[in-house]
């Protein structure tokens, strides 16, 4: 069966992602250049939890539009009032109101509407409330890098575990850059999104590593492999696996942004499965095309790797002038895995 | 019937308010110079405040911390009322008692100690030990049931003599009353005021009771008052200008009070500690300079009275917590409430009249009130959301893996069902409650749970790729390998989910709970059901001889069959 798909299914597919990596760290800086301008030039769009404001969900019964629910609300002395249609409901955005304004407004608007007044669901957000929830989300990041880092550093060791870290910033960062060109709304459920990426960052770089760690393991002191050579076929070993695991990841994301969408238009599901979404597409990009490649960087400055690639060189270079001189044109790295290929049957 | 229903009760889990609807208060301390507060402050608070929504009626209303706010959490309607309790602070004010009774009406409760002098008695801090004890064990059964006695029988004291509370505010006028006070150190040498004229009429209350200068209304009011009801009035806020009628703090007396003397916010300190000479428990109080002659004003203008009027009630949130007799004048700006206090009780006591009702100053940083329908819609839309994700991983895992994603399914559906349950033994033993975040943490964590069996598959099929004879032999030296990744992979997760769970705020919480919970379940899972499963199916043909539906198929996977290569070696 010929074919990417089946080559993928079979796992015999050799993408050069480590050897690559001057075209992925490019590609890389760039998009983070983007994102922090976008960060810088636009800001993130926050929404009332981190401003402080009041909202106020309802049916939206027919008849009633956006203008007509404004004008409404409008009347009972509120200034700022924003309409927004969320799936069945009405979602009506103001300034911070207090509890009898906030009475005066679903009483109103009950009324408008024929429905009850414990009907209109209503948020009164206090203009710090936003600002402590951001500050435990930047403790809670802090601590949980620390975290990590150690535990990846005594799981692995330390290069693993800035990789893993440096992909992670990556992820976030790009995933900020998305909201803040796009302007898509910042809310309580979406910094919850960003926290999640954290964990599947890091999940699926440390599947990778652990791979790495086994085949590289094994490398020993033959001339076969050089660090990027093995790590490249780790990760084209995991290749499939790391696809797998992003799609059954972000299926059940997909489900959420979907409904979320559809069925309830705003709120927590809608803006928690966003970021989760834009934050899994980049986290899968990142821990093949970015994780991997820094561990390979840093791992090949180590003197044990630096001795290992300079044999495995002058062996390819050898064995390749051999080739010239049996005018056989085989490129060196295909008779690599043939000999692989040979050494195997023969232990058996 | 019944027991169906109970039945399907006991298998639903409990939701929170974002799914039943119901409103949500966070408070968060002000401090003054925006440190945290200590956690005692806000576990008092929380106590404090659970009590005043308590007080109101509202059945299952939740008050809990959540790092350092408060998180009150009341279903359905009535929030305005809830908010206006949450939101005050009360405090600490000082009424002369002008009159006193026991906590209701009904003297049927006596069977046949007279009614009136036990439980004046009761009523009456001002007894003193010596005369009180009879008094009480042949009190009435509500006395008795009173769950604390420790306002009965306390003693206001002249400014304690020990060298460590030596305050310069205090020492000028300290002379006068340092050899009355060491005299009188000891409650039971107390003179023993004798309780008010028991009274024939078990009826009135009021019965032989001065009620000079009481206004006309209260006298109404304090007949009709019930202090045994759960609402005994927690959470009042008392006018200091006017005269009240309040209830004892557990609920065993009632009071008419006269209107503030002195406030709360006069009271410089209070301090719980054992008295040197008897070494029992009392509490040092420390007033300003206003305070201190507005509390020897008082002292002095009540002492000569009869009882019940030269008690000095203490009233908190609209309870009286402590009323003891004034023996002398203290005009020391220092005094000593002493009685049978415990450590705690005294420690309690003088956090209440430091701080007054609540520890700390709080502001409502959010208050979510969720409708019933928009509960609904939510939880719906979380199921749906849920269903969907599963069906479709289900779908990938069988597309892709073919027989394998039977395996995977299995354990998925083990997995649900496992969380399900646990969910639902915490929402019936654990006060859990399964909200929105929980819902989408739960569905996120499918692709992890899916992703060990990804792992393992993925490592069997390496294994047969590289020539495994036998599948059995795949199975087990892929395990070895897939287990430990496996579990690396999962304490990633789990730190996630621990590190955010305990510093994060609001839904953060709930949603790495959801994490973190379903990352131990995955261990679980493929440890003890995925990893024996697939033992136990290496042994079916349809795995072993790699059919062409087993997600095994050899041929598909990029190597000869293993029956070709057994010829070819041959």
């Amino acid at each position: 069966m010929p074919g990417v798909i089946s080559r993928l299914y079979r796992g015999d597919i050799n993408i050069d992602f480590v050897g690559k990596r001057k075209v992925w760290y490019g590609l890389s800086v760039f998009l983070l250049a983007v994102s922090i301008l976008g960060l810088v030039l636009n800001g993130l769009n926050l929404g009332v939890e981190f401003r402080g404001g009041s909202v106020f969900d309802f049916t939206r019964t027919p008849g009633s539009s956006i203008e007509q629910v404004r004008e409404t609300v409008a009347d009972t002395g509120v200034h700022q009032v924003i309409v927004q249609q969320a799936g069945p409901n009405w979602r009506v955005t103001t300034e911070s109101l207090k509890g009898d304004e906030v009475t005066k407004v679903q009483q109103t608007v009950a009324q408008k509407y024929g429905i009850t007044e414990d009907e209109v669901s209503s948020q009164v957000i206090g203009a710090t409330w936003g600002g402590e929830v951001s500050q435990k989300a930047w403790i809670g990041l802090a601590v949980f890098m620390i975290a990590i880092m150690l535990y990846l550093s005594v799981a692995f060791e330390w290069r693993m575990a800035l990789a893993a870290i440096v992909a992670l910033v990556h992820d976030l960062v790009i995933t900020a850059g998305v909201y803040a060109w796009s302007g898509f709304e910042v809310t309580p459920a979406t910094m919850l999104g960003f926290l999640t990426i954290l964990g599947y960052s890091l999940y699926d770089a440390v599947v990778v590593f652990d791979m790495i760690k086994e085949v590289t393991g094994k490398l020993g002191t033959s001339a076969r492999m050089t660090y990027t050579q093995a790590a490249n076929n780790a990760l084209s070993h995991t290749l499939i696996r790391s696809l797998n695991t992003s799609l059954v990841a972000i299926l059940p994301v997909a489900a959420i942004l979907f409904i979320g969408t559809t069925l309830l238009g705003a709120g927590t599901l809608k803006d928690l499965s966003l970021a989760l979404f834009v934050g899994m597409v980049v986290g899968t990009y990142s821990s093949l095309c970015v994780a991997t490649p820094i561990l390979v960087t840093l791992k090949e400055r180590e003197p044990k790797w630096q001795a290992l690639a300079q044999r495995v060189h002058a062996k390819e270079a050898a064995a390749a002038k051999a080739a010239r001189t049996a005018k056989e044109p085989v490129s060196a790295g295909s008779q690599n895995v043939t000999a692989q290929a040979t050494d195997k049957r023969k232990k058996r | 019937m019944g027991a169906t229903v109970a039945l399907q009760k006991a298998f639903v889990p409990k939701f929170g308010l974002d799914l039943a609807g119901g409103t949500t208060v966070t408070l968060s301390p002000v401090t003054a110079n925006g440190k945290a507060p200590s956690q005692e402050s806000l576990d008092r608070a929380v106590t404090i405040i659970r009590q005043r929504v308590n007080g109101t009626g509202i059945s299952d209303a939740q008050v809990a911390k959540a790092n350092d706010n408060i998180v009150i959490q009341i279903p359905g309607a009535g929030r305005d009322e809830a908010l206006r309790l949450v939101s005050t602070t009360a405090e600490l004010r000082m009424r002369q008692v002008l009159a006193v009774a026991a906590a209701t009406n009904q003297p049927a409760e006596v069977p046949t100690a007279a009614p009136t002098p036990s439980s004046s008695a009761a009523a009456t801090p001002a007894a003193s030990a010596g005369e009180s004890t009879p008094a009480r064990e042949s009190a009435p059964p509500s006395g008795n049931a009173s769950p604390a006695g420790r306002v009965l029988s306390k003693a206001l004291t002249a400014p304690s003599p020990e060298p460590t509370s030596t305050s310069t505010r205090a020492t000028t006028h300290r002379r006068a009353g340092a050899g009355a006070a060491r005299a009188k150190a000891s409650p039971s040498a107390t003179p023993s005021p004798s309780p008010p004229a028991a009274s024939e009429d078990a009826g009135d209350p009021l019965a032989g009771q001065d009620t000079s200068g009481i206004e006309p209304a209260l006298l109404d009011e304090f007949r009709k008052i019930d202090c045994t009801a759960k609402n005994r009035g927690q959470g009042a806020i008392d006018d200091p200008n006017k005269q009240i009628v309040a209830c004892s703090d557990d609920g065993t007396a009632r009071y008419i009070l006269d209107k503030a003397a002195v406030q709360g916010t006069e009271i410089s300190g209070a301090q719980a500690g054992t008295d040197p000479t008897t070494g029992e428990w009392i509490i040092q109080v420390d007033f300003k300079s206003k305070g201190a002659s507005l509390f020897a004003d008082i002292t002095r203008r009540i002492t000569s009275l009869p009882a019940p009027r030269n008690q000095l009630a203490n009233v908190l949130d609209g309870v009286v917590i402590v009323a003891p007799t004034i023996e002398e004048a203290i005009p020391g700006g220092s005094a000593r409430i002493s009685g049978s206090f415990t450590q705690t009780t005294a420690t309690e006591l003088a956090d209440q009249l430091k701080y007054g009702a609540l520890p700390l100053k709080f502001q409502q940083s959010s208050v979510v009130s969720v409708s019933s329908t928009l509960g609904q819609d939510q939880l719906r839309g979380g199921l749906i959301a849920g269903a969907l994700g599963l069906i479709i991983v289900v779908f990938y895992l069988l597309l892709y893996y073919r027989g394998l994603g039977l395996i995977g399914m299995a354990s998925l559906a083990v997995a649900t069902v496992f969380t399900y349950l646990t969910v639902d033994v915490l929402s019936h033993n654990a006060g859990f409650r399964l909200s929105l975040p929980h819902i989408i943490g739960l569905v996120v964590s499918i692709g992890i749970t899916a992703d060990s069996f990804i792992v393992y598959f993925e490592r069997i099929r390496d294994e047969i790729k590289e020539g495994h004879r036998t599948l059995r032999s795949a199975v087990e030296v892929a395990w070895r390998r897939a287990r430990r990744t496996i579990l690396v992979a999962d304490a990633v997760m789990f730190i996630a989910a621990v590190v955010l769970y305990f510093l994060a705020v609001g839904d953060v919480a709930g949603f790495a709970f959801a994490m973190g919970l379903t990352t131990l379940i995955d261990i679980v899972v493929v440890f003890l059901f995925t990893k024996p499963l697939m033992s136990l199916v290496a042994r079916l043909r349809f795995f072993s001889k790699g059919h062409k539906l087993s997600g095994l198929d050899a041929e598909r996977m990029g190597r000869t069959s293993p029956a070709e290569q057994t010829l070819q070696e041959a």
